[in-house]
């Protein structure tokens, strides 16, 4: 496979560059335009550099709630990145074999996937309204938040679990580990980096969820929902400075992610196997 | 006590009964709640108990409902299709071009990342570019190719499908580069040494290979784009209407029951076109 590229090879690679374009060049456009000066608009030209948009996020009467709805997000993000973790772990560890219900189970997980979001959103909200309870954010809208991050969980438990090697339990079992240390000491550590990406999911797609919030999260907004409130009555580019905070909120976010995974997958190279080191 | 344990159903449910619990109250119950209240009444300010059909008649017999179902299909299709080529593509040039794992995975990431950042966002980051005196327009400009800003970019058709193919080529990628990962490398290796060419060996041997990966990425773009409300409003400008704005348009004016109507046909329809391409493929095999 070595040695000299095939044409096709620098086509394609220049439809994958293009690509990334299409992907992140708005996004560094109004990253851009989150500089500009006080007098500047919605686009270009700038009219000087400056960071009077942001600055402008942290004066109360220019917008809404901003901190407030961001403090929201990050606690409700936190609060289904756990629960999602631990469901799909124990989903993921009930569906390694069959059981009664268990293909019921899986269509439902199917259909939370495809199901439109805004269903969710408006039966959700339904059920509360007419049994007399008040939406919130960490009742309703965690619970119909959950509806969209537990597939993406249980779907990389999925693809965990068919790759997973049952000989390493088989062998813990051989030494005498009951039930619960087999997976505490064998399987946990074994399937850990993937958690990581269950973790990430729970947690970005919580942060950015609308559509199952909508409706959903009572009168204290999540920051998507501040966002779009702000879409239909900001025309100044502070909505771009807010835009470009919240992105990098999310990027800091991956990175972290992405660095976890990666310092777990190095120190186990560096433990390694200890196949032949053994006492004996 | 200690053979009930053994049951292994018994742990089974256990395990996944938090799963459960979470799909009967916030997926199940909800379902039902918006079946039966589609069959509610409604006055201007509060909605009864009822068993009405009116809602179910009023819908089918409006014509403003099937000139919407029928844009939420076109929507649906031809973001299918631009998500399909541009997905494919890509996942082809990583799966077989990029040389060595890092630089497959690291190139991967780097397709993903936008996922897990705002849709509003990158859904507004479109205005600079497309507005009346947008990039795209005083770039077109000062080219000499147009005189006249063009209209159309933002605030249409065009700017709708854009943004979906923007927001959802992701899908396609992800579960097609996935299987293209899965190919048995020989079997490519055969077809050359067979003498097939490099386009004979993409059509007889990659993309019948790749369907699984092709239906999965299908389901979520279709899923998502019939779904949709949110890109619709702000990229049409409130200009085009899809079946989840009708919904959210009822919503807003509180005509709860008729937006429930809408919602179970939409379900329904969706439904329908994911048991169909679920046929083609075993979901769980493919992860």
């Amino acid at each position: 496979m070595s040695g000299k590229r095939p044409r096709s090879f620098y086509i394609l690679a220049g439809f994958f560059t293009l690509f990334l374009l299409f992907l992140y060049g708005p996004t560094m456009t109004i990253g851009i335009l989150s500089f500009q000066g006080p007098e500047g608009g919605l686009t270009f030209p700038m009219r000087g550099v400056s960071t009077y948009w942001f600055a402008d996020l942290f004066r109360q009467q220019a917008v809404g709630d901003i901190w407030g709805s961001f403090s929201r997000s990050l606690v409700l993000g936190l609060m289904v990145m756990v629960t999602s973790v631990v469901v799909s772990i124990m989903g993921g560890l009930a569906f390694r074999k069959r059981f009664a219900g268990s293909s019921v189970i899986f269509y439902l997980v199917i259909t939370s996937l495809v199901i439109p979001s805004i269903l969710i959103s408006l039966g959700v909200g339904l059920i509360f309204s007419q049994s007399g309870l008040t939406v919130h954010w960490s009742t309703s809208g965690y619970g119909s938040q959950l509806t969209w991050t537990l597939p993406f969980g249980l779907l990389i438990m999925f693809a965990v679990f068919n790759r997973f090697d049952p000989s390493y339990e088989e062998a813990a079992r051989d030494q005498g580990a009951n039930g619960w240390q087999t997976i505490r000491h064998v399987v946990l550590p074994i399937i850990a980096p993937s958690l990581i990406g269950v973790a990430l999911f729970g947690f970005t797609l919580s942060y950015d969820e609308f559509a199952r919030t909508l409706l959903t999260s009572g009168s204290y907004n999540t920051l998507p929902l501040e966002i779009y409130g702000m879409t239909t009555n900001v025309t100044t580019p502070v909505i771009f400075a807010l835009g470009t905070l919240t992105t990098a909120f999310s990027f800091a976010i991956i990175a972290i992610f992405l660095a976890l995974a990666w310092i777990q997958a190095k120190r186990r190279k560096k433990q390694g196997s200890d196949a032949g080191k053994g006492l004996v | 006590m200690r053979n009930l344990l053994k049951n292994p159903h018994l742990t089974g449910w256990l395990l996944a009964s938090p799963l459960a619990l979470v799909l009967l109250a916030f997926l199940v119950l909800p379902i039902a709640m918006i079946v039966v209240v589609s069959f509610w009444g409604a006055t201007e300010f509060s909605i009864y108990p009822a068993f009405l059909f009116d809602n179910y008649e009023f819908l089918f017999g409006s014509p403003v409902t099937y000139s919407v179902f029928f844009n939420t299909f076109k929507y649906a299709a031809i973001t299918w299709a631009f998500t399909l080529v541009i997905g494919f593509t890509v996942a082809y040039f990583l799966a077989f071009h990029v040389r060595t794992l890092t630089w497959q995975v690291a190139l991967f990431l780097l397709c993903t990342i936008p996922f897990w950042t705002s849709n509003i966002i990158r859904m507004i980051s479109w205005i600079p570019f497309l507005g009346r005196n947008g990039l795209a327009n005083s770039t077109l400009i000062s080219w000499g190719v147009i005189d006249e800003p063009l209209e159309w970019l933002l605030f249409s058709d065009f700017s709708v499908i854009l943004a979906f193919v923007h927001l959802y080529t992701l899908f396609m990628v992800v579960p097609i580069f996935n299987t293209m990962m899965r190919i048995d490398r020989s079997l490519i290796e055969a077809a050359y040494d067979n003498g097939a060419s490099g386009f004979q060996t993409l059509t007889n041997v990659i993309i019948p290979l790749t369907k699984p990966g092709i239906m999965i990425g299908s389901i979520f773009v279709v899923t998502l784009v019939m779904g949709d409300f949110i890109t619709v409003r702000f990229m049409s400008g409130s200009q085009s209407a899809n079946v989840g704005r009708l919904i959210s348009n009822d919503i807003a004016l509180l005509q709860y029951p008729s937006a429930a109507a809408t919602a179970v046909v939409l379900l329904a329809t969706v439904l329908l076109i994911i048991a169909v391409l679920l046929r083609f493929v075993d979901i769980r095999k493919e992860l």
